[in-house]
């Protein structure tokens, strides 16, 4: 599935990905291949990429946001992000 | 005569080091304007993908959603947002914007502005220094957005006005501010801030898509509503930070060439007058000569 991560000032991440898991307003939750369309609303937390099956990761601390899933395609609006380093 | 002379090169010299400077600045405003734009195409996916969802939600979601944000009331108290900039020297931009300002409360807020129910928040000083002497309630919370340009500081600005809008505290917002076309063009226009037009349905495949949504869509409409308006007024920010720099990189433009012309005519009066001077002289000594002949 593809992924993107957009604020405002710019585009933090976008490619094929494995799946992504999100601060769900309630709850944590996991999208990965061929997920149901669907739009929430994101909490505070931080959202880990899974780039491969292996163990690549890739976070991003957020604020709040909203993540819209749709054609395979998942698209995470934020305000306010940073990248962590690795964990 | 040598006194001529002198005054016309001191005035090439003045005219030069102004035209180094008109120069300096349209270089720094050129590369001030190449970033300021890459921060609009920048945060054009972000903008057009919450505008997606919004439309998402509406089309899939049954009957009306409900929206604080949108509720239309008789007008009483007006709040104008005035986008300008911090600084000078760029043609006629910053005295477009007042005037587009002026104009719509005169057009379409007189009544209101009788009563003394028109305030107007300024954006940039320069805005600011002009309603507040000549008499507006001009109100400089968020005059400095622009001396450090991020989202949070726009923010914090639409975030006030929504609130001041859902108490009741103004019952119609509008930006007035300068959309950027193109280095040389500027078109100035106002935009309806608050309250929000109603989103349509919109029917199409996305309508089947069968969303799960999480919370409920009048919540998830209620959370990005603000967000939605966060974006437009950083846009209204960043179009007019883009104008400003295009607008005066025109003007400088413009300076330096006319530098250059004066600079010609200076040359060729300075030329004559020193073809004068040498003319009279030579007839000085020729006539001179003439006379110890004689």
């Amino acid at each position: 599935m593809t992924l993107e991560i957009l604020t405002p000032e710019r585009k933090l991440f976008s490619g094929e990905v494995y799946g992504v898991q999100l601060p769900g307003i309630s709850g944590s939750f996991e999208v990965l291949e061929k997920h149901a369309p669907l739009i929430s609303a994101l909490k505070a937390g931080r959202v880990k990429v899974l780039k491969d099956k292996q163990q690549h990761f890739a976070f991003f601390d957020i604020q709040g946001g909203f993540v819209e899933v749709l054609n395979n395609k998942a698209t995470v609006l934020v305000e306010g992000a940073v990248p962590v380093e690795s964990v | 005569m040598a006194g001529q002379l002198k005054e016309v090169r001191n005035r090439i010299k003045s005219v030069q080091s102004t035209q180094q400077i008109t120069k300096a600045m349209k270089m720094v405003s050129a590369a001030k304007l190449r970033r300021a734009q890459d921060a609009i195409i920048q945060m054009r996916p972000y903008a057009n993908k919450l505008q997606d969802m919004l439309s998402n939600i509406v089309s899939n979601s049954e009957g009306d959603v409900e929206m604080k944000l949108a509720s239309e009331r008789p007008v009483e108290k007006v709040l104008l947002i005035a986008i300008t900039s911090d600084r000078g020297l760029a043609g006629a931009f910053n005295t477009n914007v007042i005037k587009m300002t002026k104009a719509l409360i005169n057009e379409k807020y007189t009544e209101q502005y009788r009563k003394g129910n028109v305030t107007i928040w300024n954006i940039g000083k320069k805005g600011y220094e002009h309603f507040l002497k000549n008499g507006y309630r001009a109100d400089a919370t968020y005059k400095d957005i622009f001396l450090n340009l991020t989202f949070e500081g726009v923010q914090k600005a639409a975030q006030a006005a929504m609130k001041a809008f859902e108490e009741k505290e103004y019952d119609v917002v509008e930006i007035v501010y300068s959309q950027f076309k193109n280095a040389a063009t500027q078109r100035f226009v106002t935009e309806r801030f608050l309250p929000i037009p109603r989103v349509e349905k919109k029917e199409g495949d996305n309508k089947k898509a069968n969303f799960i949504f999480d919370p409920s869509e009048a919540e998830l409409v209620a959370e990005l509503m603000p967000k939605i308006l966060n974006t437009q007024l950083y846009k209204a920010v960043l179009d007019s930070n883009a104008s400003e720099h295009g607008a005066r990189m025109t003007a400088m433009d413009k300076a330096s060439e006319n530098a250059n012309e004066m600079l010609r005519n200076l040359k060729i009066s300075y030329n004559r007058a020193r073809q004068a001077a040498i003319t009279t002289e030579l007839t000085e000594i020729v006539s001179g000569a003439a006379a110890l002949q004689g």
